[in-house]
């Protein structure tokens, strides 16, 4: 690995401060369980990296039935799981914090990080979506809010600008009878990359769909919102009917390559399979809700 | 000439002070800096876990750490698992299920199973699997090592009553 400056701010100013001096040459060290190896591999080369886990901005993770979660940008996966009431208020992030790597890099990988890395295959975005999750970048002209579908702008790029950075994210509380799930496929059990990830949820009203949102990793340069998904099934009853309607709409819109993980016909298919249980989940998941 | 950064941090139970490069990792630090060798590199990308320490309570991969990062916090590695009177529990049965045969995982496996029997007791076999899926060993096909975390489990559940 090249030489590297190491910055520990510990005030957001400190940070912007950092990164209004250093711009590109600059990168924000969270979790680093992907800009380590990144760094390793030359595939990063950042002058300084800038730990941002001393700014207690960052590592806050608050929630309140009337606001909702503020989740900070380089708060740990575990410290998400490990809270009983997150647990039952946001079961599709759940999901996704329980399943990015192992024990071990769940003691340090952040949701923040997984969007910021911007991976085709993070599992963590297609849940925030389906949990409308908001944005919050601070720069030197102050705070912005993007929503989370907005963010990934291509592989490993963001709306992100070098003199900005991720403060948290916020997840507004969900509406009475809402469920949500992240699935994906992968070879194995446990510590593998998505062939296919679907982040969905659901607000019902007793047996209809009132809303819903559904998005897709691994088939598109960026997270994939299906948002003409979520219009269409809005006013469907919650059947398998309006499920087999909603996995080949996602058939559809999916945009995959073949790569070594799979064949663009495998991952189409997956599509639709995994559309259909992510949201069946999420009914059953919004029926158990009150 | 940059300059190397001082880092202060308790490692097993020890007021320790280094100097680091900001680049090297926590693993680098603990192996070539001070001679703590029983961590282990095998990917040094985070996928096997053979270089798993404590860090504040959490299992990590030490090549995913820099040791700057590690300022001011509490590490424990292999070494530091051991009591005075002899070998941990855990370790005593790793020895008495033969669960490990190269023993280049071991020091991860027993850091990683020693943080899953701190934190649950008396795990399931679904769980033990679960934990340790971020250690990877080439050699025993995991069923050993399983027993072993099962067999300690089972032991230290019985010395404590």
């Amino acid at each position: 690995m090249k030489w590297i400056d190491y910055e520990s701010p510990t005030t957001v100013d400190e940070a912007v401060g950092l990164l209004a001096h250093h711009r590109e040459n600059a990168r924000i060290l969270a979790g680093g369980t992907d800009l380590i190896v990144q760094m390793r591999l030359g595939q990063r080369q950042p002058a300084v990296v800038i730990n941002v886990k001393g700014i207690p901005e960052l590592n806050e993770i608050t929630y309140s039935p009337e606001s909702g979660l503020t989740l900070g940008a380089s708060a740990p996966c575990y410290k998400i799981y490990d809270d009983s009431k997150l647990q039952k208020t946001y079961p599709g992030l759940m999901d996704s914090a329980e399943l990015i790597g192992g024990i071990q890099i769940q003691g340090r990988a952040s949701i923040g990080g997984n969007l910021c890395n911007a991976a085709p295959s993070a599992d963590a975005i297609p849940a925030l979506i389906a949990h409308s999750a908001i944005c919050r970048i601070v720069g030197p002209d102050g705070t912005r809010e993007v929503p989370v579908e907005d963010f990934c702008t291509g592989v490993r790029e963001t709306v992100i600008q070098p003199n900005e950075m991720l403060i948290n994210l916020h997840i507004p509380p969900p509406a009475p009878r809402f469920g949500a799930r992240y699935i994906r496929f992968i070879p194995r059990n446990e510590m593998d990359i998505a062939v296919v990830g679907v982040g969905a949820s659901v607000v019902l009203d007793n047996g209809t769909i009132k809303t819903a949102r559904v998005a897709l990793a691994s088939v598109a340069p960026t997270p994939l919102f299906l948002k003409n998904l979520g219009a269409e099934l809005e006013g469907k009853p919650a059947n398998e009917e309006s499920l087999n309607m909603a996995g080949q709409i996602a058939k559809k819109a999916s945009r995959p390559i073949t790569d070594m993980r799979g064949t663009i016909e495998y991952r189409k298919h997956l599509c639709d399979v995994l559309t259909r249980r992510a949201l069946q989940t999420a009914i059953n998941r919004a029926k158990e809700a009150r | 000439m940059p300059a190397k950064t001082y880092v202060k941090s308790k490692i097993n139970g020890e007021d320790t002070e280094f100097l680091v490069e900001p680049r090297q990792s926590l693993l680098e630090a603990l192996r070539d800096v001070l001679q703590l060798t029983g961590s282990k590199e095998g990917c040094n990308d985070g996928n096997c876990g053979a270089c798993t320490v404590m860090l504040d309570g959490r299992i990590v991969t030490s090549c995913l750490v820099l040791a700057v990062e590690s300022n001011d916090s509490e590490i424990t590695t292999i070494e530091g698992i051991a009591g005075p009177e002899g070998l941990h529990p855990i370790q005593q049965a790793f020895l008495e299920n033969a669960a490990l045969q190269c023993g280049i995982c071991t020091p991860g496996f027993i850091v990683a199973s020693k943080a899953l029997l701190d934190r649950e007791p008396n795990p399931t076999e679904d769980r033990i699997r679960f934990w340790l899926a971020n250690n990877l060993c080439r050699c025993t096909g995991y069923d050993k090592i399983v027993r072993a975390v099962l067999d300690a489990s089972q032991k230290m559940q019985v010395a404590t009553k």
